[in-house]
């Protein structure tokens, strides 16, 4: 069994789009779709690394990721933030509240992946 | 060095600006060419008869050479100076380049005056693609989408062997991804066409009331003396009003404007303003009405002379802004929440209370307003009920000397665009500092 992945994305067709290249390339993806019970998800699911999605609703990317730094069990997860702001203020922000990665969508799948193996490698 | 102490630069700029020699100028004003020198370099004093001869000579008002750049001109290159790290440390005083050089002088102080409206300009627009909810929700939406067509275009692309099913599953998002992001960017760009006359249902009633009441400078002089007669009239022919929302929010407003000309006539209202001062209690009392009526005809009235540029500002008891006529120098939040250092959240707390405070948004000192505060119930008394308040906030434009820099309370717009740092009523970065 590959490692596990838990999508946190609030549109259905990049989940899906993400879903099936990340099962094609061996992960194992669960995907979740609000902020407001994403921490207690991600608590649940013990997944290897979390893509999370800045603008979700119930609760931003930003405040889940800082609930997630502040739990031992949580803190060093990898986690890889995706944003359709590309500013560099946001991306001081996600690196400051501890995001492994940012990424400005849009994105292409080969990056992903790439992100993906350079954060859990295989 | 004291302007007083400039006079001898001054003549010789003129004179050399006319092209007359020095010998010519001594001459003609019956004095020798040394004692002259000596004047345009500041090292004899000159007045009286002498005075008047050289400024006769050469063609200027005595005072123009007593008295060189004005005030306010010598005070603008004192700030823009004291702006610029570089040359903030300098020792030269502003006046004796005002002296020298007035022409250029004068070019560095619009050039100066030029680049803090630029500044203004960019707060205000980043305030806006910052703040600006729908334009925030428009692009998340656009860049999704396009995500989501990137991503799953790539899978068809370089998937060779992707099973039927699941090509199909593709396509079928594709084509409503493609149809989501063509309606997603016609709106964009609709709302973003400020030209655009159709009804887009991005801009909200409170948009469009706040257009059409710019529009107009917040003053409508048909209904001073008309009356409600006129309403009808001016919202026939009022274009910015698109929706049914907008139009009622602006017959609500133009028929409280009635009511407000009839108990403060203008006439009335200016003479009072000019005998009694800017006080919106003291004008209240004197028309016996609330001090928030009192406010807002106030805010209603032409720029007249002897009465002085007003701003107000008006929010609901959840601080939510539903009212805002800026005054130039004290910015207001487009979008998003303002600075918690108003004084209108100050009187929302104690309700009833006039709070009045001389505040000041611009670092630099060079604006200040007074500012008037109250907050009152909109609803009637009910032993049954809750009360609702509202709280109004006036902004009377101060002169140089109508405030001393110790009464001043430093406050800003909005936390993302206020360069303020260790404030206690931070709740978000700037983004021209790190804030936090």
């Amino acid at each position: 069994m590959g490692k596990h992945v838990l999508v946190i994305e609030d549109e259905p067709n990049i989940i899906e789009a993400i879903s099936f290249i990340l099962s094609r390339d061996g992960w194992t993806v669960d995907t979740h779709s609000n902020g407001h019970d994403a921490v207690s998800v991600v608590r649940a699911k013990s997944p290897d690394l979390v893509i999370l999605d800045v603008m979700l609703p119930g609760k931003s990317g930003y405040d889940i990721l800082t609930e997630l730094r502040q739990d031992a069990a949580t803190q060093n997860l990898p986690v890889l933030m995706l944003t359709a702001r590309g500013q560099s203020k946001d991306r001081e922000l996600a690196e400051k509240i501890g995001a492994s990665r940012f990424m400005t969508k849009p994105f292409s799948n080969a990056e992903v992946l790439e992100a993906l193996h350079e954060l859990v490698p295989q | 060095m004291p302007q007083r102490q400039l006079t001898g630069s001054r003549i010789r700029e003129r004179r050399l600006r006319q092209g007359i020699r020095q010998a010519e100028l001594a001459r003609k004003a019956g004095i020798s060419a040394s004692y002259l020198n000596l004047i345009e370099h500041n090292r004899r004093r000159i007045g009286g008869k002498l005075l008047l001869s050289l400024a006769d000579v050469l063609d200027v008002e005595p005072s123009a050479l007593t008295e060189g750049a004005e005030a306010a001109i010598i005070a603008t290159l004192g700030e823009a100076r004291a702006a610029d790290k570089v040359v903030a440390a300098q020792t030269e005083a502003p006046e004796e380049f005002a002296g020298r050089y007035p022409g250029w002088a004068e070019l560095l102080v619009r050039r100066h005056r030029r680049v803090l409206e630029l500044e203004r300009t960019v707060e205000t627009l980043t305030d806006r693609l910052t703040h600006d909810p729908h334009l925030a929700a428009a692009m998340h939406d656009v860049l999704s989408t396009v995500t989501a067509i990137r991503s799953t275009a790539g899978i068809l692309a370089e998937t060779p062997e992707l099973e039927p099913e699941w090509r199909d599953r593709f396509h079928r998002n594709i084509n409503e991804d493609a149809k989501r992001l063509a309606e997603s960017s016609q709106a964009l760009v609709t709302y973003l066409d400020e030209d655009s006359g159709e009804e887009t249902g991005l801009a909200s009633p409170q948009d469009e009331l706040e257009a059409f009441l710019t529009d107009a400078e917040y003053h409508f002089a048909d209904l001073e003396t008309a009356g409600a007669d006129k309403v009808d009239t001016i919202l026939e022919s009022a274009e910015m009003l698109q929706s049914a929302a907008g139009r009622s929010f602006a017959r609500q407003y133009l028929e409280r404007y009635c009511d407000d000309a009839e108990r403060m006539p203008l006439v009335d209202t200016i003479a009072a303003l000019r005998s009694l001062g800017t006080d919106p209690a003291v004008l209240a009392r004197h028309f016996g009405v609330s001090v928030a009526r009192a406010m807002r005809r106030m805010a209603e009235l032409p720029p007249t002379d002897g009465v002085p540029q007003m701003g107000l500002v008006s929010c609901d008891a959840s601080g939510t802004l539903i009212f805002r006529k800026s005054a130039e120098g004290f910015a207001l939040p487009r979008f998003g929440a303002a600075c918690p250092k108003w004084p209108l959240f100050l009187a929302l707390s104690r309700p009833l209370l006039p709070v009045r405070r001389v505040v000041q948004q611009d670092m630099h000192g060079r604006s200040a307003f007074l500012a008037y505060a109250i907050a009152e119930p909109v609803t009637e008394p009910d032993f049954g009920q809750d009360p609702l308040f509202q709280a109004h906030m006036l902004l009377v434009s101060l002169g140089p000397t109508d405030w001393k820099p110790e009464e001043v309370r430093g406050l800003g717009v909005g936390c993302r665009i206020c360069p303020r740092t260790d404030c206690a009523g931070r709740r978000e970065p700037s983004i021209l500092t790190d804030g936090f």
